[in-house]
């Protein structure tokens, strides 16, 4: 379960509040959406949670399962299951795809005191969940995620989610950049993770993707803070009369 | 150049140590080099081509002690068949070595082709050195030419089926070495050479490659580990129609290293490659590595590529100064030189100077030069994945270094030394 309390974040070398007091709780096995206009604080959120540099936590306190994310290292957070799929994914040039995540799946792993996978045993692996969502052979010989294609960039996000198996998956607009078939792929990659325990927290501006990934909550984030909390329904409104009735409502 | 009198004295005290005797042709080639060397002087901390490195204790009388470590690790090469010849301190150690013979090689000591009075050598022993003397003088090359002793004078007539691999040890805590190897590749034969070892407290090697038409020739070099020595190399090549030459050369660790390649492409289509991959790390010994290149193209349609990396902290200090020279007529040159530092830390340094100088105007030349930090986005990215922090900066550390790794030909040769360079990376990162 990730718990969010009164969460207050600021730029490190910046006077800028950006996050403004954020509550929110996602119980094992739940999706939640987050919607919200453009520079409302969505990204910063998942930046925090995954303990990215350059912000400074003010007041609050972020928690998964009890324990405290915020004093963990980011590779700590991953192999306690929190995982990021990246809005703007990174390119890696000279860090061969497979190997990254061959070192990846390792490192979480050997941090659990899990046995770590042969070459074989990760290849294996690899082909298997790269198909499904029809990521083909050259793609994972290629350095992370350079001279991918937006679409392709976002469906690694996905073969990573789905290799490292977290506890809970963080999705920054990861329907942004993809068509319709690709939309629908990754849907399905998410919608084959969830298993009743694994929990979502799904950030979108489009209803399209809540088509295929049916949200359990729809959190509506303004300006640094959750202002409207709802069901599916909330999304559908969004979708109709943008945000202008909600943040008046909530000012 | 008028030099003062203390550095002529230095250089006449350095010349007292000239060997005296020896065949017709190397007491030639030794005399010319004597002159050329009282013509051009040491070098000293104003020449403009050692502005970065201070060439003070490669020419001092004495020599900074330092420490030989003893191997914590199979040596590098290990499992590739070869055939070895074995320095010592800079003495050819026989006993320790394979036979001299292989297929299509002939391998001579520099000592026994000395004693005769005529030999092919004579053409490239000095004959390169004292060609790459112009347009910029190299004095520490000129008097290896006239002291050395010791060396290998390698003649390849065919494919060689193995590399011909010398091993540098440095035992002697004090020991000045110079080496003076001559190779040639005759027409259509193909040879690779491969160097290893810290070879001495000070070292001086002169490596003169002749590859005639169609000939290919392999470098691939990896520097001693010992923390204060002081190297200066010269690598003098010239190549003829369609030949291939490239040298790669791995550097960690060492006081001072000052490498420096003089590559003359002579015949039409040939192609060149020199490329080099260092890592210093200052915070326990200093770590001075200078990579001094100089392309001339004099004929048509050939490529050279200079590409080096290094990665700095702690106080570490990187130099680079190619050079790319397009001759009148050199048309459809294809010249292209990238020097890249990573700097780990706000204490490391890195000095570059890349240049060009074309006079053919249908040549495509392009030259780059940079230096900055490990991308923090990619170092959060690789953590965010469950990476550990020093694994992560490992990772993006070798992915910085492997366009110039990319440079070696033979994958086994190429992961020997990625393995070298990871271990030394997770020795410091423990
Ligand atoms: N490193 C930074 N430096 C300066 N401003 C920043 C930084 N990071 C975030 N901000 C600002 O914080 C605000 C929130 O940005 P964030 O990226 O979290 O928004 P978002 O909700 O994800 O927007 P979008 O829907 O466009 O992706 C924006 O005004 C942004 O400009
Ligand atoms: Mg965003």
């Amino acid at each position: 379960m990730l718990e969010i309390k009164n969460l207050h974040v600021k730029l490190e070398d910046e006077d800028k509040e950006i996050l403004k007091g954020v509550d929110l709780v996602v119980e094992d096995g739940r999706v939640h959406a987050i919607m919200g206009p453009n520079g409302s604080g969505k990204s910063t959120l998942s930046y925090v949670l995954a303990g990215r540099e350059g912000y400074e936590v003010t007041e609050g306190s972020v928690t998964l399962d009890g324990v405290d994310l915020l004093s963990l290292e980011p590779e700590e957070r991953a192999a306690l299951g929190l995982f990021l799929a990246f809005q703007y994914p990174v390119e890696i040039p000279g860090v061969g795809n497979m190997t990254f995540m061959r070192t990846a799946v390792n490192a979480q792993r050997k941090a659990r005191g899990e046995p770590e996978l042969s070459a074989a045993e990760f290849l294996k692996l690899v082909r298997e969940k790269a198909k499904a969502l029809k990521i083909d052979a050259d793609m994972l010989k290629r350095p992370v995620n350079v001279g991918f294609s937006g679409g392709e960039k976002k469906r690694n996000e996905i073969l990573q989610m789905a290799l490292l198996e977290p506890k809970l998956c963080i999705l920054d607009e990861t329907d942004s950049g993809l068509d319709v078939d690709a939309m629908r792929l990754v849907a399905e990659g998410v919608n084959a993770l969830r298993d009743g325990k694994r929990s979502f927290l799904v950030i979108t501006h489009y209803q399209r993707l809540l088509d295929h990934i049916v949200p359990d909550v729809v959190h509506i984030m303004a300006n640094g803070r959750i202002i409207r909390t709802g069901g599916p329904e909330l999304a559908l409104e969004v979708e109709r009369h943008g945000y202008a009735d909600i943040l008046e409502e909530a000012s | 150049m008028a030099m003062p009198e203390t550095a002529t004295d230095a250089l006449e005290a350095r010349l007292q140590a000239a060997p005296s005797g020896g065949g017709a042709w190397i007491r030639a080639a030794r005399a010319a080099a004597e002159g050329r060397l009282r013509a051009m002087g040491l070098p000293g901390r104003r020449d403009e081509y050692w502005k970065y490195t201070d060439p003070t204790s490669l020419i001092s009388p004495e020599v900074a002690p330092a420490e030989a470590l003893t191997a914590d690790e199979a040596p590098v090469f290990d499992g590739i068949e070869r055939l070895r010849v074995v320095f010592v301190d800079g003495r050819l150690d026989a006993a320790a070595s394979d036979p001299l013979a292989l297929e299509y090689l002939e391998i001579e000591p520099l000592s026994q082709v000395a004693e005769v009075d005529i030999h092919w050598a004579a053409e490239v022993f000095g004959q390169l050195e004292a060609r790459g003397q112009d347009p910029v003088a190299r004095p520490l090359a000129a008097l290896n030419t006239a002291l050395a002793t010791e060396g290998l004078v390698i003649r390849a007539k065919g494919v060689v089926p193995r590399p011909v691999s010398l091993v540098y040890v440095h035992e002697r805590p004090s020991s000045d070495a110079m080496i003076h190897h001559v190779v040639r590749v005759e027409p259509g034969a193909e040879l690779t050479l491969l160097e290893n070892g810290p070879a001495a407290a000070r070292f001086n090697k002169v490596l003169e490659v002749d590859v005639a038409d169609g000939g290919r020739f392999h470098h691939v070099r990896a520097q001693g580990r010992d923390h204060d020595r002081q190297a200066v190399t010269h690598l003098f090549a010239r190549l003829g129609a369609e030949a291939l030459f490239k040298s790669f050369t791995l550097t960690v660790n060492g006081a001072l290293t000052r490498n420096e390649a003089v590559v003359e492409l002579l015949g039409d289509d040939a192609v060149a490659h020199v490329a080099g991959a260092a890592a210093g790390d200052g915070a326990e010994h200093p770590f001075h590595q200078d990579d001094t290149v100089f392309v001339t193209h004099a004929a048509e349609r050939c490529e050279s590529r200079q590409v080096f990396k290094k990665v700095l902290r702690n106080g570490a200090v990187g130099v680079f100064q190619g050079k790319i020279l397009v001759r009148p007529g050199a048309q459809k040159t294809d010249g292209y030189q990238i020097s890249q530092a990573l700097l780990l830390d706000g204490d490391a340094e890195f000095y570059a100077k890349p240049e060009l100088e074309i006079y053919a105007d249908d040549v495509k030349c392009s030259h780059g030069s940079t230096s900055g930090g490990l991308d923090p986005d990619a170092l959060f990215y690789l953590r965010s994945r469950g990476v550990p922090e020093a694994e992560a900066q490992n990772m993006l550390v070798l992915s910085f270094l492997a366009e110039a790794l990319a440079e070696i030909e033979d994958p086994r040769l190429r992961e020997d030394l990625e393995a070298r360079l990871e271990a030394w990376l997770r020795r410091r990162t423990r």
